[in-house]
């Protein structure tokens, strides 16, 4: 059983269970104990960044053919999904090292806030991948006018 | 050859020469093989562009430096994997052809081709009888 505190103004203490630890670190970095990331034992990384209309979800996907990858998105909840194929080396080759790995793999995050699915695009560059979700509009910050009597 | 599972496990240098740059500097994941012409470098470089690459070769070693860019992108709020600077050296042996060393970059993933000597290429010895 994990338990964090959460909101430290009022200071009370949320109980998660293991299912949420993902959630728990979330909320960790959010409020800046920014831990050097360590071998999570998944595959892809992902790493969350946003901006005031949208999130931004990235991943090193290096060598991945975009024909290999299906992503989806459903409410706030992101899959991604594929396959990460090594070329032919041919035969009659001797490895001296082998360290890239290859295989299926498949990730589902849940988004902070809801995501204008419509909207979302993604993008594979030098290797890395970066999923734009727009927020809806409910999620995005408004402005308040201040009336002046 | 069995192959490998896909893992996240970026590898920081932990104790490396002091470099002027701050930040954390990773050895990439690479496979090498041989084939009777050549020696393959495979390494995975997410995030490099060709002008940040420096591949040299110095007496016997081989080094890849490479540079990454980081990306402004608005505030982080989750974090998995760390972005940072690759650097990585080999030794090769003098049977390498050193002048005919070529290599290619596409989609995070560096190719280098180390083509043998004439020397060491393997050769048939007809037996005479």
């Amino acid at each position: 059983m994990a338990y964090t505190t959460i909101f430290k103004p009022t200071n009370r203490i949320y109980q998660y269970d293991l299912l949420q630890n993902e959630m728990n670190r979330l909320f960790d970095n959010f409020f800046g104990s920014q831990k050097r990331s360590r071998g999570i034992g998944v595959f892809p990384a992902l790493n969350v960044y946003q901006d005031s209309d949208n999130v931004f979800v990235t991943a090193e996907l290096p060598g991945i053919d975009v024909k290999d990858l299906e992503i989806n998105v459903e409410g706030d909840t992101l899959h991604i999904k594929g396959e990460r194929k090594l070329p032919e080396t041919g035969k009659n080759v001797r490895y001296h090292r082998q360290e890239r790995g290859s295989g299926q793999f498949s990730r589902t995050i849940h988004l902070p806030f809801p995501v204008n699915t419509e909207k979302v695009s993604a993008e594979m560059k030098l290797g890395v991948l970066t999923i734009s979700l727009p927020k809806a509009d409910e999620a995005k910050p408004r402005k308040i006018n201040i009336k002046t009597a | 050859m069995a192959e490998k599972e896909l893992t996240v496990d970026k590898k920081e240098i932990q104790n490396p020469q002091e470099f002027t740059r701050e930040g954390p500097v990773f050895n990439p994941d690479v496979d090498i093989y041989e084939t009777e012409e050549e020696l393959i470098l495979i390494a995975d470089l997410p995030g490099v562009q060709k002008d940040d690459l420096d591949i040299d070769l110095n007496e016997n070693t081989l080094t890849i430096n490479a540079h990454v860019k980081k990306v402004n992108q608005g505030t982080i709020l989750y974090k998995e994997y760390d972005i940072g600077d690759y650097k990585r050296s080999f030794t090769i042996s003098n049977v390498i052809d050193q002048g005919k060393i070529q290599a290619e970059l596409k989609n995070g993933i560096l190719r280098v081709v180390l083509p043998k000597a004439e020397t060491a290429k393997p050769r048939k010895i007809e037996i005479r009888t």
